[in-house]
């Protein structure tokens, strides 16, 4: 049956169907449910399509190419999708999937409040455009669905108006989106000048000509450009506000896949048209990741807005997978393929991993924020009692999050490591350092995630209520709880099965130029992991099985042999007086002595008020105010200053337009006679 | 597999009993952790209403990682060297699989303590993470493999004078083993001050077959610990051979490595202070210092 369906036909299907669901939504948009079922069950139907289409690419080899010339110069849509845009196309699908399975439910909570048609036309917009951006080939094309891309996740993000926080996030998401943007056209526009062309392959093959200052200063501007949309540190400031104030379907979207299309143009440009040719460009590429990855699980610590605790760890995650890109872009320029292919199967792992688990917790704090109206954690508590099924699938979320066995993250963590492993027994004392520092920031990543979603979960789900509205909760309906169940499993599948995803990928990998027939990196034997060079192995399955095994035998054991004892239920030790809610644990509390010992990096301050009854004698307070925060550094040193310096020079030029015809005048004549004089030249 | 539950309260016993000789007590008999064990399993339990079945769950899932963890260290002999589970990452990552359960059953009851205990525990493990898995990189690196049993057999085959990255990592791992299995200066396994409890907070509300379990667990993560630094980094006495008189000798080193670094412990619980809680980062890194300098000397 899938033989019968080209990729051709199933990836323009998906394209058809998501086009159809935009503009079926706006049309429907008076009646809220039918725009609601429409968008988001042609979202579903577009999704399988791309899955389709994905999945013919990846494993039967049936890339494809289609050109539509346009009667304007230059601009030609050309979709390519070869077997790294058919990995992103399959990442997008299966995220788009399931959240638009979990939007069925969730949207219906703006019912009478919000435009649904509205809604549904910018998700069904903002998905085409991410299915455009994975298969583009020409840069103009390209940057028009860049630009749809961006545009509708902007409407996405305020789309709930009504809060002013989403509109002034959603301010800055555009700016920066845009500032990301104007980079990525210097880039393009230096490629143009130095190949001329627009095609990506004709780049691709033109470009070592190119004198080295350009290739540099394609990277640089590349590195800001996707950077930005990809969130690493300084560029991230847009990301925290932005995913927040999405719905959130739209931010599983954004935080899963939307950032990741960075990290393709990064693969494309960096490994696929520049072929990683400095040293140095690996180099940077590693220490923004080790920076990314720790200030990023360092800012969710501090954080108690659920969503604002997750959109961080995506910064920090990034960071990992910039650690994978930046090691294969160290060995690409030393010519040692090999072991480049590794370090892009862990990048490209952990990819699709954090895809799947970041949205498997977005949507999993969604059902939680929909059930309480709050995204405060300190309000939650003891929900586990009122959402099991929910606590189950945040658990495993923050389970494979924080890379413990058996799940995906632990084996693309572990492939990460290897592969830095691999740099710091290979190379120079200059470039063994940067490896080491990160692995350094690697392993203390993985711990403080860990930490990070102990509070996470802990604080939400067990012990008991903080707030009355806690006691409302229940489950959400069907269609969200279906959307989370299918994420749960496939982060223990992708983890049990990580043996044949990596071989998936290394093919991916192998599509890429220079990195044809460069196998024998590792080898897997029924889903065992192992490097060819015997360093190191990992089974993922035997992990799961052992343990399940294990702990069933110990618990029948116990169990019989402890038959005739009883368990009484009574309650917590409360020394003597009642219990209260403020005697649990609190996120900000949890995560104080981590503050305290990385105060140098996160800059805490700490405010005390006190209000006495008599303010000569200071001695009975009436009350007592606390209040603890965090410095925005990037704010401070980086963009205010940046800002103060483009006003004042602004300030300056403004000088020019003084409001007289004859001074405009002169201006006009002046620079007549300069472009003569340079003319006849 | 049963080896090491069998054996660890033994070695606990024999630490209770070497700090109350330096106490100028009798102290119990080294084999009082196993009736505190019988004890404890024929006692009811009180479960808090306030606990979800993290909390029913928790003690089964980290008593069965130690487990496991024990078949699959070297123990007394190299033979197993294909076992899968061996590879360092999968024991570090295991670990802090336990914690992570062990500081989520803390926080479910809601108590005070519980909650304050996880948050330190959490803080000491993601700091000692580093530590951990540099000290047994120098192993590795030295090993050209992570696998335990292969780093096993091939530092005791190595020359003398490479041995200063070994023992660096040694000082290193030393550090890590006393911050992961809660004793002296990171935490006092027996005080009864809340406040100043890391494990023995999170364990505060079970009580019956369940505090069994976890007491065991711990018991057998100090086991665990103790040969790792016996068997990674002094590995002479393994046997690589499955004759039983070979298999008795190997075990007799091994019990005898493990009392010398015991007897180290206990000296050192009964000497120094616990550290004031904000100094321990200072220690840990001082533990990455170690590993990442002992890396170095290495190439």
């Amino acid at each position: 049956m899938l033989n019968l369906i080209s990729t051709q036909f199933s990836f323009f299907l998906a394209l058809l169907f998501l086009a159809i669901g935009a503009i079926g939504s706006l049309i429907f948009a008076k009646k809220d449910w039918l725009a609601n079922l429409w968008g988001n069950c042609l979202a579903i139907l577009a999704s399988v399509s791309g899955l389709v289409a994905a999945v013919k690419v990846l494993f039967f080899g049936e890339t494809f190419t289609y050109v539509i010339n346009s009667t304007l110069p230059n601009l030609s849509f050309s979709f390519v999708i070869d077997r790294l845009s058919a990995l992103f196309i399959f990442i997008i699908s299966l995220i788009a999937l399931f959240s638009s399975i979990y939007a069925l439910g969730y949207v219906k909570h703006f019912y009478k409040k919000y435009n649904l048609g509205v809604l549904g036309f910018f998700y069904n917009i903002f998905i085409l455009g991410m299915l455009l951006v994975a298969s583009a080939h020409n840069i103009f094309f390209f940057l028009i669905v860049w630009e749809i891309m961006s545009l509708s996740s902007y409407f996405l993000v305020i789309f709930e108006n009504k809060e002013k926080n989403n509109i002034k996030a959603g301010s800055l998401y555009f700016i920066m989106t845009h500032v990301g943007t104007a980079f990525i056209m210097l880039a393009f526009l230096l490629l143009y000048q130095a190949t001329g062309s627009l095609d990506f392959g004709i780049i691709k093959s033109n470009i070592g000509n190119a004198s080295l200052l350009t290739k540099n200063l394609v990277f640089i501007f590349a590195l800001i450009g996707f950077g930005t949309k990809a969130g690493i540190i300084p560029f991230h400031i847009w990301l925290p506000s932005a995913h927040p104030a999405a719905p959130t379907h739209v931010s599983a979207l954004m935080s899963g896949v939307m950032i990741k299309t960075g990290i393709y143009m990064f693969i494309r440009i960096f490994v696929g048209i520049l072929s990683g040719t400095e040293l140095w460009w690996g180099v940077l590429i590693l220490i923004i990741g080790i920076f990314s990855s720790m200030l990023g699980v360092l800012y969710a610590l501090t954080e108690h807005d659920i969503k604002r605790l997750l959109a961080f760890h995506s910064i920090e995650n990034i960071g990992i997978i910039l650690l994978g890109i930046g090691s294969a872009m160290i060995f690409l320029s030393l010519n040692l393929k090999t072991m480049a292919t590794l370090s892009l199967v862990a990048a490209l792992f952990h990819t699709l991993n954090h895809a799947t688990f970041k949205a498997l917790l977005f949507l999993g704090a969604g059902s939680v924020i929909s059930q309480t109206h709050t995204r405060n954690m300190e309000d939650y508590g003891g929900l586990i009692k009122y959402m099991p099924q929910t606590a189950f699938f945040f658990l495993i979320g923050s389970m494979a999050i924080s890379a413990l066995p058996p799940f995906n993250g632990f084996f693309s963590e572990w492939l990460t490591f290897q592969t830095i492993f691999m740099g710091i027994q290979t190379q120079d004392i200059f470039t063994k350092s940067i490896f080491i520092l990160a692995a350094v920031g690697l392993a203390f990543t993985g711990g403080l995630a860990a930490a990070c979603f102990v509070k996470a979960f802990g604080v939400t789900f067990l012990a008991r209520p903080r707030s009355t509205e806690i006691f409302q909760a229940k489950e959400p309906e069907f269609s969200m709880r279906f959307g989370m169940l299918v994420l749960t499993f496939a982060t223990l599948v992708l983890g049990i099965f990580a043996g044949s995803v990596s071989k998936t990928i290394l093919g991916v990998v192998n599509d890429l130029t220079g990195f044809q027939q460069i196998s024998g990196i590792f080898f897997t034997h029924r889903q065992t992991f192992e490097l060819s060079n015997g360093f190191a192995a990992v089974s993922t399955p035997t992990i799961f099985v052992v343990l399940s095994i294990v702990l069933s035998l110990i618990y029948v054991l116990v169990e019989i042999l402890t038959s005739r004892r009883k368990v009484k239920v009574g309650c917590t030790w409360d020394c003597g007086t009642e219990l209260e809610p403020q005697m649990e644990i609190t996120s900000t509390s949890f995560a104080r002595s981590i503050i305290m010992i990385f105060k140098g990096v996160l800059k805490p301050s700490k405010q005390l008020e006190i209000e006495y009854r008599d303010a000569n004698m200071r001695y009975f307070p009436t009350s007592r105010n606390v209040e603890l925060g965090i410095t925005d550094v990037y704010q401070y040193y980086f963009y205010q200053p940046l800002r103060t310096l483009l006003d004042r020079f602004s300030g300056y030029i403004k000088n020019v337009q003084i409001g007289i015809l004859n001074a405009y005048i002169t201006y006009v004549f002046l620079i007549l006679l300069i472009l003569l004089l340079t003319q006849s030249y | 597999m049963t080896l090491v539950p069998i054996l660890s309260p033994l070695f606990l016993g024999v630490l209770r009993k070497i700090k109350a000789y330096f106490q100028n007590r009798v102290g119990a008999s080294i084999f009082q952790p196993y009736r505190n064990l019988w004890k404890l399993f024929h006692k009811d339990e009180v479960i808090s209403k306030d606990a979800s079945w993290i909390f029913r769950f928790a003690p089964y899932l980290i008593f069965t990682i130690t487990t496991i963890l024990g078949a699959s260290i070297p123990l007394f002999s190299t033979l197993l060297s294909t076992n899968l589970l061996s590879d360092f990452l999968t024991i570090v990552y295991l670990v802090a699989l336990s914690t992570f359960f062990l500081a989520l059953a803390g926080i479910d009851v809601g108590c005070v303590f519980g909650g304050l205990g996880s948050s330190r525990e959490m803080t000491l493990a993601a700091l000692t993470e580093g530590g951990f898995i540099f000290s047994f990189l120098v192993l590795a690196f030295l090993a050209h493999s992570t696998n335990l049993f292969s780093i096993a057999s091939a530092v005791s085959t190595l020359p003398l004078f490479s041995f200063t990255p070994v023992v660096l990592a040694f000082i290193s791992f030393i550090i890590v083993m006393l911050c992961e299995t809660a004793h002296f200066p990171f935490d006092n396994p027996a005080t009864h001050l809340e406040l100043t409890m890391v494990h023995e907070a999170m364990i505060l509300e079970y009580s019956g077959k369940r505090l069994a379990l976890i007491e065991w667990a711990a018991a057998n993560k100090f086991l665990i610990f103790l040969s790792l630094g016996a068997n990674m980094f002094f590995p002479w006495g393994l046997t690589a051979q499955a004759d039983i008189w070979q298999v008795f000798l190997a075990l007799g080193v091994f019990v005898v490595k493990a009392l010398i670094l015991t007897t180290f412990v206990a000296v050192l619980e009964s000497s120094i202070a616990k550290f004031r809680f904000f100094r321990l980062p200072d220690l840990l890194f001082t533990a990455l210092i170690l590993s990442t300098m002992a890396i170095l000397l290495i190439y």
